[in-house]
């Protein structure tokens, strides 16, 4: 067997605490833009929360989008937009929600399915009414919002309170940012782009407990050591493993991204971004912050135990 | 944690000969399987309907309809009972949840509220326990005195009209001979349809659409239809449209009709496509036993007369009685064509929805996008698969060939036990298997890389392996419940694709940990006893 490859050398020693003031300034200024970005441009929510129209159609040689648009518009049925999806035959038809409640909404498919004719091959129809559009935003902010507070529950029990506080900066960080990256780019924001979003948080929690977990275990090695040093230690003791695992799980979302189809390339699009926020903020937010904290005062009475167990040596 | 007892590698060897097993059909097609007991492999996956093509149909039951007829019928029943009783009223209403009416003489308010609540008992038609008859009478202090449907009756009245428009909408689905329908109530008082392969759901949503309400009443000649329009409809008749269909032949607009019915389409227990005289298509129907009574009563009594077929609130047809029609059978006609002759056929048999049904959300997806996710998903998991294998034996050489080796486990055993759960397989539940690929392999470099450590501590290679899976454990479960926490949750709040999303995620990860902790493991462990290596090649 060859030698392995170490991507990342055995003994780095790199100063990450002591960049922290210029990472605070870096992620200050991206959540306070992502959410200046959100405030001005708004979301662009799909039809799952907005309600609405959703159409792919496929026709046999390239699309006239421009031919489809007019014939559309003429229905009046409020803001239709087209676009090219994917390849130049498929075009995603968008219809904005209908007044007049849900079985308006139905009307209306049928009107655009009347326009358009049968020269179209229906890939996909999609119609929300305005009862489950509301519906799915609220059950959409609860899932993310019960799930950030059990996630941060699990920390608080597993580690010292101010663990948790640092997890929870760390993980609106990434949720903000996210979004304002929705708001910025204006992808449509629907149900699989709240899947995307928990997952980045997952994936942003999963990342702190590991650095956290090797702060925890050098706390009670050096009982001496500063701070500084011992947060330094204890991120780049873990650099290796942090950098494989993101790029192991960025090779499989560029895979997805790449070759999943248009679908869900919104939503790989979203992953992607989430696990290279959820890693730098692992280290530059989550940990960084504990500086602010005396986080030994806490830990005295676990001490005596701990330093009983076997096989500590370092 | 270098040791393994014989159990424990009988366990870990059973659990992926398991995953290979039950994995296996969704590779080898299930035909292989067939003849074999349900419990043994042999089950594919399910694909969701994003993947194999089909509509999706949110439905909601206008429940209130069905209380709104029954405050009717209690609005005439107080009525006649006060009448009878001669008590003075004013103000005689139906609301939505029962009937409201004045009584100014303050000495018939006692009298009034017993002869109601003694009309509760009689109306009460509800099963509920204990003889409640879920309508509760009530005098307020200024003579208003109330009927009202109570909370317990209304709950069970809203079930029954539910279910009962599941039942009949699923036999109107299955007369269409739609393959693996999946009908079933949801919440309160909607319904989910789910039909697999209908990528035009048009015509199933028209035949939803209907309620189907089919009645027979006696034409009122006694006022010209003009009149009626303008509001004078003599006490017991009403006006309706006449279906769009008819009105050339017929010319009117509207007809006045008799209130009372003859008899409804709920009497009818046949009704099939035909043709009429004039070889037209028509719709034949048979009533039962009471229904052909009642029928042949009423066309013997009314010989000369017109009898109007209503269907939902639009008078079909109105033919004249030419002759007592006395066997049950009748044929209507109405200037159907013949696909419209079949499709009434197929709901007077299906039987009438108890309320009209209201369509929340669709959502098609042709077989053509399905058939393309499934390639592109297959694509994508595969070019994931090998940057992630070849990634690893990078990096780890002969330790990441091992993590390799359970991560196909890993997979075969993500596939087996949705195949054995019979989970639905979404679009966005691919995505979730890609992201597992990625991420299984974390729990493997998290054990590596303190193996690494401990080795560069210069510990031997058993022992270095020894406390490289002892201290890695506690982490990889930390952070690998704190992901689960998340899927769990999307799979309670999610809907539809994205609960595909939560289960594929919540199964990795859980195979995951098996597949990193005691696979990897058992492997190092057979590597180390045949071996007995001096230094670790990691």
């Amino acid at each position: 067997m060859f030698k392995p490859i170490h991507l990342v050398p055995d003994d780095t020693r790199i100063d990450f605490i002591g960049q922290r003031w210029i990472a605070f300034a870096f992620s200050a200024l991206l959540v306070i833009g992502a959410i200046g970005i959100y405030l001005v441009n708004g979301l662009n929510l799909g039809i799952d929360f907005r309600g609405g129209i959703l159409i792919e159609v496929r026709t046999d040689g390239p699309a006239n989008i421009a031919e489809m648009r007019g014939e559309l518009a003429s229905l009046g049925l409020g803001d239709v937009s087209l676009q090219e999806f994917g390849q130049e035959t498929d075009v995603l038809i968008r219809v904005q929600r209908q007044d007049g409640g849900d079985e308006a909404q139905i009307q209306a498919i049928d009107a655009v399915k009347a326009a358009l004719g049968d020269y179209v091959t229906y890939r996909r129809v999609e119609a929300v009414g305005p009862t489950v559009g509301a519906e799915l935003q609220r059950d959409g902010l609860i899932a993310v919002a019960l799930s950030m507070v059990a996630m941060l529950l699990y920390i608080w029990f597993r580690f010292e309170w101010q663990f948790g506080v640092g997890a929870v900066v760390a993980l609106a960080h990434d949720v903000i940012s996210t979004i304002g990256l929705f708001a910025l780019l204006q992808m449509e924001f629907n149900l699989a782009t709240v899947a995307a979003i928990l997952t980045i948080a997952g994936y942003s929690i999963n990342d702190t407990v590991v650095v956290y977990d090797r702060v925890r275990e050098n706390l009670r090695k050096y009982k001496t050591m500063s701070l500084h040093e011992l947060f330094n230690r204890s991120i780049n003791e873990t650099l290796s493993r942090t950098t494989l695992t993101g790029l192991t799980t960025l090779l499989a979302l560029v895979a997805l991204y790449f070759f999943g189809g248009e679908v869900i390339a919104g939503f790989s699009l979203a992953l992607i971004w989430g696990v290279v926020i959820g890693t730098y903020s692992s280290i530059w937010v989550a940990t960084a912050l504990l500086m602010f904290f005396n986080i030994r005062a806490g830990m005295g009475e676990e001490e005596g135990s701990e330093a009983a167990t076997p096989g500590a040596s370092g | 944690m270098v040791y393994f007892s014989r159990w424990k590698i009988l366990l870990v060897v059973g659990v992926c000969l398991f995953g290979l097993l039950y994995a296996a059909p969704n590779v080898l097609g299930s035909r292989l399987f067939e003849g074999l007991p349900g419990w043994m492999p042999g089950k594919q996956i399910n694909l969701g309907l994003d993947l194999q093509g089909g509509s999706h149909l949110l439905l909601e039951v206008e429940t209130d309809v069905v209380l709104r007829e029954e405050a009717e019928s209690m609005l005439d029943a107080v009525r006649i009972e006060l009448r009878r009783d001669r008590i003075r009223y004013t103000g005689l209403s139906a609301t939505t949840d029962g009937v409201s009416v004045r009584i100014p003489d303050a000495d018939q308010r006692e009298q009034a509220l017993s002869a109601v609540r003694g009309l509760a008992r009689q109306l009460s038609g509800s099963t509920l326990p204990g003889g409640d008859p879920g309508l509760e009478a009530a005098m307020s202090e200024d003579g208003r005195l109330t009927l009202v449907i109570t909370e317990a009756a209304r709950r069970e009245r809203v079930t029954s009209a539910v279910q009962q428009s599941v039942e009949i909408i699923r036999r109107r689905v299955d007369e269409l001979g739609t393959r693996e329908p999946n009908i079933q109530r949801q919440g309160e008082d909607r319904v989910i349809v789910q039909l697999p392969g209908i990528d035009d759901p048009e015509r199933i949503k028209d035949l939803i659409g209907q309620t189907a309400k089919l009645t027979f009443h006696l034409v009122d000649n006694s006022v010209n239809v003009q009149d009626a329009l303008q509001g004078r409809v003599p006490p017991g008749s009403e006006v309706l449209p006449v279906d769009e269909r008819d009105r050339q032949g017929a010319g009117a607009s509207h007809i006045v009709l008799r209130k009372r019915v003859v008899v409804s389409g709920d009497r009818l227990v046949d009704s099939q496509p035909t043709y009429d005289e004039n070889n037209l298509p028509a719709v034949s129907f048979r009533f039962d036993s009471v229904g052909g009574r009642r029928f042949g009563q009423a066309t013997s009594e009314n010989v000369g007369r017109q009898l109007a077929i209503v269907l939902d609130g639009k008078v079909i047809s109105a033919p004249v009685i030419r002759s007592a029609i006395l066997g049950g059978n009748g044929i209507i006609t109405g200037r159907f064509s013949v696909q419209e002759a079949q499709d009434l056929s197929l709901l007077l048999r299906a039987g009438a929805l108890p309320a009209p049904l209201n369509i929340l959300e669709e959502r098609t997806v042709g077989p053509g996008l399905g058939a393309d996710s499934i390639a592109a998903g297959k694509i994508a998991c595969i070019v994931g698969l090998i940057l992630v294998v070849v990634f690893m034996v990078a990096a780890y050489g002969l330790f990441g060939v091992l993590a390799d080796i359970a991560l196909f486990f890993n997979i075969c055993l993500i596939f087996a036990l949705l195949s054995l759960l019979q989970a639905t397989l979404t679009l966005p539940g691919i995505a979730g298997i890609v992201l597992t690929i990625g991420m299984a392999v974390d729990a493997n470099v998290l054990i590596f890389e303190r193996i690494r450590e401990e080795v560069r501590l210069g510990r031997t290679p058993i022992s270095a392996i020894d406390a490289g899976y002892q201290r890695a454990l506690t982490t990889i479960i930390d952070s690998n419940l704190t992901t689960l926490i998340a899927a769990v949750l999307l799979f309670y709040f999610g809907s539809g694709p994205i609960r595909g999303f939560a289960v594929t995620l919540s199964i990795g990860l859980l195979t995951s940990m098996f597949t990193a902790i005691m696979v990897t493991r058992l492997l190092v462990v057979f590597y180390l006893r045949r071996r007995r290596p001096q230094v670790l090649p990691i």
